[in-house]
């Protein structure tokens, strides 16, 4: 007993999709999270909810809206099939666009919660100093917000791991393309094949526990939930 | 308390404990592709017999494993035929109370008008983007419609295109969504007044797979459940019959 070839497939795609997931969210949720943590516009508050929104939505509702829109009648359908690369909906770039929305809040309040947190201080200090403003984020901003990157880099990837609800939606259950673990497991119970599905699942479950495990003890300070 | 209030008080009480054994309730598991004929069934049901049927609709083999770990259900309407007998064996059901209450009809569907005939000729030259199917491991409609391809010598072709949904509702979702041009589905999803609603179909000649039986299951927690007892005989009855007939099923 033990993995299935399908099963192994299952886990590198889940990975490729958390990895790439994670590291576009850094470039999006970055400038984000900085606009979020300095801003002092009416539209903090709009623009803070809607990032938080699928914290609170069900994974359906995200995953029924995207199929709509990224369906060949859908805004977002119509953009791609007018750009030459079809819809996305079963495809694993579907995914990828799914997932940046559905692991957003993730990424973009931990880092903003490390930026708040410096103050104005050091922004000022490396102000006087001449620093301009890419040199102020690599120099000063970055190393001291420093785990809250790491919080968001973590979350980022394990809530994408952990994401089943939007891929069942919208991913048509294609091997190696969108067949993800959280869906094979799933496929595993429904066939009733209960010894399989075990070790998938037992697997996420060790592996989320590494995961928390390593969050908190390399980043004593990341103990709060993002909020 | 006197007297008059005490008797009114017995009144009430016996009222509805009169009231609670005439009309009883009884959950039922039902599967996906019967989600329209068993909401008009269980109406039809409601006026008749005064009972309620409370309707919970889903994938038959997540039906299964609710069941087996004490799910309140008390008749369960499989999509095929191995769940219920799988029960049975396993001395979850009442026995002797398991029946083929529908067998399903497949279609070939498009959400656009035209662009399937009734020779599924767009099938064979394979111009479409995507063909959607219910899981075949889980789905006996997924299983059917893996089986019409290999009959036809299309699953070579078609592989590529397949995407899959998780159950039959889900598959008619994505060609309803028009993000897959085709989708192998149930005749009862899209049959309304005894026709097909709208885009356009082929409906799949009952040769070219094994028959799609679908059987019914009183569980053992429906043993001294009134409303499940006239539940399981209402659906064996003519009128219940007539509505399956009415969204395509075979009888």
């Amino acid at each position: 007993m033990g993995f299935s070839d399908a099963d192994l497939a299952a886990i590198g795609l889940t990975l490729r999709l958390a990895g790439i997931t994670t590291v576009l969210l850094l470039f999006i949720g970055t400038p984000i999270a900085w606009w979020l943590a300095r801003t002092r516009s009416w539209w903090k508050g709009p623009v803070g909810a809607v990032v938080a929104l699928p914290l609170v939505l069900p994974p359906t509702v995200l995953g029924f809206y995207l199929l709509v829109a990224m369906g060949p009648h859908g805004p977002v359908g119509q953009f791609t099939q007018w750009l030459g690369i079809g819809t996305l909906p079963f495809t694993f770039w579907g995914l990828v666009v799914a997932s940046v929305f559905y692991s957003m809040p993730f990424v973009v309040q931990p880092i903003q919660n490390a930026i708040e947190s410096l103050g104005e201080r050091p922004l000022e200090v490396a102000a006087t100093l001449r620093a301009g403003p890419w040199d102020t984020f690599f120099s000063v901003v970055l190393p001291l917000a420093r785990p809250g990157f790491l919080t968001a880099t973590i979350l980022g990837f394990a809530h994408t791991v952990g994401e089943f609800g939007v891929v069942l939606m919208i991913g048509g259950n294609i091997p190696g393309v969108t067949r993800v673990v959280s869906v094979q497991i799933y496929d595993h119970v429904e066939a009733l094949e209960y010894a399989e599905a075990h070790w998938l699942a037992g697997a996420m479950v060790l592996f989320s526990f590494l995961v928390l495990l390593a969050l908190y003890t390399l980043n004593p300070t990341a103990r709060r939930k993002p909020s | 308390m006197n007297i008059q209030t005490k008797h009114m008080l017995l009144g009430v009480a016996a009222l509805a404990a009169s009231t609670l054994t005439q009309a009883a309730q009884v959950n039922v598991a039902v599967a996906a592709n019967f989600t329209a004929p068993m909401t008009a069934i269980a109406a039809a049901f409601a006026k008749d017999t005064g009972h309620e049927a409370r309707l919970a609709f889903g994938s038959s083999g997540k039906f299964y494993a609710q069941i087996k770990n004490g799910a309140p259900f008390q008749v369960f309407l499989s999509a095929d035929d191995t769940k219920p007998a799988k029960l049975e064996e396993e001395g979850m059901t009442v026995a002797g109370s398991r029946f083929t209450y529908a067998i399903g009809t497949l279609v070939l569907w498009s959400a656009r008008p035209g662009f399937v005939d009734d020779q599924a000729a767009v099938l064979k030259r394979g111009a479409y983007n995507r063909l959607a199917i219910a899981n075949p491991r889980l789905a006996p409609y997924g299983a059917a419609a893996m089986e019409v391809l290999d009959g036809m010598g299309l699953t070579a072709a078609a592989t590529p295109k397949l995407v899959q949904g998780e159950n039959i509702a889900q598959t008619y979702q994505f060609a309803l969504s028009g993000n897959a041009e085709l989708g192998f589905i149930a005749l009862s999803q899209v049959m309304q007044d005894g026709r097909i609603s709208g885009g356009s179909a082929w409906i799949v000649p009952g040769n070219l797979h094994q028959p799609i039986r679908q059987d019914a299951v009183l569980l053992s927690s429906g043993r001294d459940n009134a409303a499940a007892a006239a539940l399981m005989k209402y659906l064996q009855g003519d009128k219940a019959r007539a509505i399956i007939r009415s969204y395509g099923y075979e009888l």
